[in-house]
């Protein structure tokens, strides 16, 4: 019994574990590794993929997914640009509306919670499949990027919003900041208040949480709209960063997204899973970016590598669940 | 008497934990052999063993005079032994010949399918077995009973000597339980050695010719069945004798807490039979009433129609408390003091991986939260509230639901109930699949939820349960309210008159 225990002790760490292997190894061989500037390095290069993991651990814990966060990011980015840019203006009611900084922040997360809530609807209101209505809107919101910004990055932003992006606070990134907030509170959410318990519950079995009286619904509707939200302040980073809006930015962080998730170790079925997980599966995937580049490794073993690193944790945690 | 099946000295451990402990058994032709013994005793793994499904035991197997180890499921069925599991596994969008014949398809020269001749294999097996339905139906248009019946065609199909059968009329209705006794009792003529296990003792005596109890992992009775009494059954399996007890004498007021009036319910895919036609009843304080009905005579969704579970599909008048309501879902009904104890707990009652005492805060988080945050100590408070009166055996309150007996499961489930302090209370078959220890515990535990006021409405399809512990009995039959006794004038016959369709009453 003791080594049995001590065994799914350690199954739960094994991301950690895993996390530091790998820091260990690279230290070993990869001379800039262990530097304080590569270390804010990974950190600031992962803030965008913890985002949207974020949001798209709370999908995936109600047994959903969401595979339009790509596009809802490359929207909201094109949007927040757009309107720091030009503004709104109607020349027929001879009306010019100017954004600050804050306020295209602002709209950008909110066009986002919009574009999350039409998912939530969807699939709540007519029973679509996640899959389905999130691939759906991923076709439609490039769309509506590629419309809005005419296919052409929107460029010079100006350094306030420039600052989200590439600016330091107190020592620290911008970003990691930014993407350190969003984990601290979505830990505090799914630990520790009725909401997040709810969310477990509806994952673990939807009819069960029903029968108890969970407004299903609505908690389904409300995790869709914080990962479109979470999707959109990933936009904003990118675009901080890059000083531009890109019509095709983010295409394929939901698999990334994704696979942060798996790595972290929850379950696809749904209820089964954490936020530090996935945080420490974003880790893994960041560190292993990094340090195949700094291992100089080819771009293209380094998808391969990557591909092998999700089935290995996958193979691993299944291993673990059923030795439970 | 030759045996077909000899088990000796089987010993089968589960990380250190002796679920069967040197099993001795042999299985004859042309007999039924009735496995006993309550949940936990080890006949599932016995099961398990025997049908090659789990492959590392101590002991011997001999099947036809030759010492045999199966290494997979597929090879005891095709040596000739075929297990009916309590949960059935057809596919249900695959017509009723390619389930029978899934694995083992007729090809013809080509190398395709050989859908006629399954096809017509399959007519002869469902005439052999009066199952009128043809080969080209779909499963998922059958009725659980005819579903039992096609798993049976699968077992003949691979001509099966030895057919285990796990608690094979849990599901189905009284009437398609005789079906199936008569084709048990038709397999026994051909020579075919069954094992039957139930908890149902009543369908064992009509059926069974021997007898073997398992109890902690070991065989601790065997023999005939016509030379052993009911009691001396129950005694071995529980080691102990059981008094089944009554409900006491309780005092119920004349405070009426529920009425309903004229419900009814559609049917979205028949619009010409109603699931529910024209109920009217009413509930009194601290009542326990008994609803008894067959599979599908309306029972379950009676209780989901109260619950808010039907919509709009439900009208009628229901009256809380001289209030007139009418509840969208279940979380309308459950402010207004409904509580549903749904009838399959894995499906909907459970959340599987959720601790204990997490499932019993499910429906009172705002008990456990302080500021909108969750406090591990006001939920611990909750689970030792519960865990001591309601005598829940679980070794931590992190303990996993799903590691739980059926019966403490339920228990779980009563607790995040009564936590809400309901008024009326609804179990739906709150005994399924628990052992008889367990079941009485239940029959107290709601005899004493109804003295402290709580209306009880528990559904059944046991009529010695309903018997038992009803203050009132209603009958249901196919979407109405067939009758309604008092407790003194309840009869088993009466009961089970009312319940039975006019056009199967022999």
């Amino acid at each position: 019994m003791i080594s049995l225990k001590k065994y799914s002790n350690l199954a739960r760490f094994q991301s950690l574990i895993a996390l530091f292997v790998m820091c260990l190894v690279l230290t070993l061989t990869a001379d800039n590794f262990m530097t304080a500037d590569n270390f804010w390095n990974v950190l600031r290069q992962i803030s965008v993929n913890v985002c949207i993991s974020v949001g798209m651990t709370l999908v995936i814990l109600t047994a959903g997914i969401d595979l339009s966060v790509g596009s809802v990011l490359a929207l909201c980015g094109a949007i927040t640009a757009g309107l720091l840019k030009h503004g709104i203006s109607i020349p027929s009611a001879n009306l010019f509306i100017g954004f600050t900084v804050f306020g295209v922040v602002v709209a950008g997360v909110l066009c986002g919670g919009a574009l999350g809530f039409v998912n939530g609807y969807t699939i709540s209101k007519f029973n679509v499949p996640s899959f389905v209505a999130t691939l759906a809107m991923l076709t439609m919101a490039r769309g509506f990027t590629m419309l809005s910004t005419g296919g052409h990055p929107i460029t010079g932003l100006g350094d306030t919003l420039g600052f989200l992006g590439t600016g330091w606070f107190l020592g620290i990134p911008m970003p990691v900041w930014i993407s350190g907030i969003i984990v601290f509170v979505a830990v505090v959410v799914t630990t520790k208040t009725a909401f997040g318990r709810y969310i477990y519950a509806i994952g673990g079995n939807e009819n069960a949480a029903r029968l108890s009286g969970i407004p299903v619904t609505k908690i389904k509707r409300w995790v869709y709209v914080l990962a479109g939200m979470l999707a959109a302040i990933g936009g904003v980073l990118v675009t901080a960063r890059l000083d531009s809006a890109q019509p095709n930015a983010g295409i394929s962080y939901e698999l990334d997204a994704i696979a942060a998730v798996v790595i972290g170790g929850t379950s696809l079925s749904g209820g089964k899973g954490s936020i530090v997980g996935t945080v420490l599966g974003a880790m893994i995937i960041g560190v292993l970016n990094n340090g195949l580049v700094l291992l100089d490794v080819s771009p293209f073993w380094q998808q391969v590598v990557k591909g092998l690193v999700i089935l290995i944790a996958v193979i691993i945690d299944k291993a673990n669940s059923k030795s439970e | 008497m030759e045996s077909i099946l000899k088990v000796e000295n089987i010993t089968k451990t589960f990380s250190g934990v002796t679920a069967l402990n040197k099993v001795n058994l042999k299985l004859s032709g042309g007999k039924v052999t009735a496995l006993i013994g309550e949940n936990g005793a080890g006949k599932s793994t016995l099961l398990k063993i025997m049908s090659g499904i789990y492959t590392d035991y101590e002991g011997v197997i001999t099947f036809k005079d030759q010492p045999t180890r199966f290494a997979a499921p597929k090879d005891a069925q095709d040596s000739g032994i075929s297990i009916i599991h309590q949960e059935l596994n057809l596919i249900p969008n695959l017509t009723v010949a390619q389930n029978i014949f899934l694995g083992r398809e007729v090809i013809n020269e080509l190398g395709f399918l050989d859908e006629s001749n399954m096809n017509q294999k399959t007519k002869a097996l469902l005439n052999r077995l009066k199952l009128e339905v043809e080969p080209d139906e779909m499963v998922s248009s059958l009725k659980v009973g005819q579903q039992q019946i096609v798993e049976i065609a699968k077992a003949l199909l691979t001509e099966s000597e030895v057919l285990f059968m796990d608690e094979p009329t849990s599901a189905i209705g009284e009437s398609e339980v005789k079906v199936l006794f008569k084709i048990i009792h038709q397999l026994k003529a051909e020579g075919k050695s069954i094992v039957y296990i139930s908890h149902k003792l009543d369908e064992l005596f009509v059926l069974a010719d021997e007898f073997v109890v398992l109890r902690d992992g070991q065989v601790v009775g065997q023999g005939e069945m016509n030379q052993i009494s009911r009691d001396k059954l129950i005694g071995m399996m529980a080691g102990r004798e059981i008094n089944m007890t009554g409900k006491s004498e309780r005092k119920i007021s004349d405070e009426r807490i529920l009425q309903v009036q004229n419900l009814n319910l559609k049917n979205p895919q028949n619009p010409q039979r109603p699931i529910l036609q024209n109920i009217n009843f009413e509930l009194r304080k601290g009542e326990v009433l008994g609803i008894y009905g067959l599979m599908g005579a309306g029972r379950t969704e009676l209780c989901e129609s109260l619950f808010g579970l039907r919509g709009r599909l439900s009208t009628g008048t229901i009256t809380l408390e001289g209030r007139k309501i009418y509840f969208h879902s279940p979380g309308q009904a459950i402010e207004s003091g409904m509580a549903l104890v749904p009838e399959d707990r894995k499906k909907n009652g459970i959340v599987p991986d959720m601790s204990v005492a997490e499932n019993i805060s499910l429906t009172v988080m705002d008990k456990v939260t302080k500021l909108g945050l969750l406090s591990e100590k006001l939920q611990s408070k909750l689970y030792d509230k519960y865990v001591s009166s309601l005598r829940i055996k679980v070794s931590s309150k992190n303990q996993f639901i799903r590691n739980l007996s059926g019966g403490n499961q339920q228990k779980v489930i009563l607790a995040k109930w009564l936590e809400r302090d309901p008024k009326v209370l609804m179990l739906d078959e709150p005994t399924r699949g628990i052992d008889i220890n367990a079941k009485n515990e239940i029959y107290e535990l709601i005899t004493r939820l109804a003295s402290t006021g709580i209306s009880v409405i528990m559904v059944s399809s046991e009529i010695p349960e309903v018997l038992a512990i009803s203050d009132r009995i209603l009958v249901m039959c196919e979407g109405r309210i067939t009758a309604e006794f008092s407790s003194e004038e309840a009869t088993e016959n009466k009961i089970m008159n009312a319940g039975i369709p006019e056009n199967l009453n022999e």
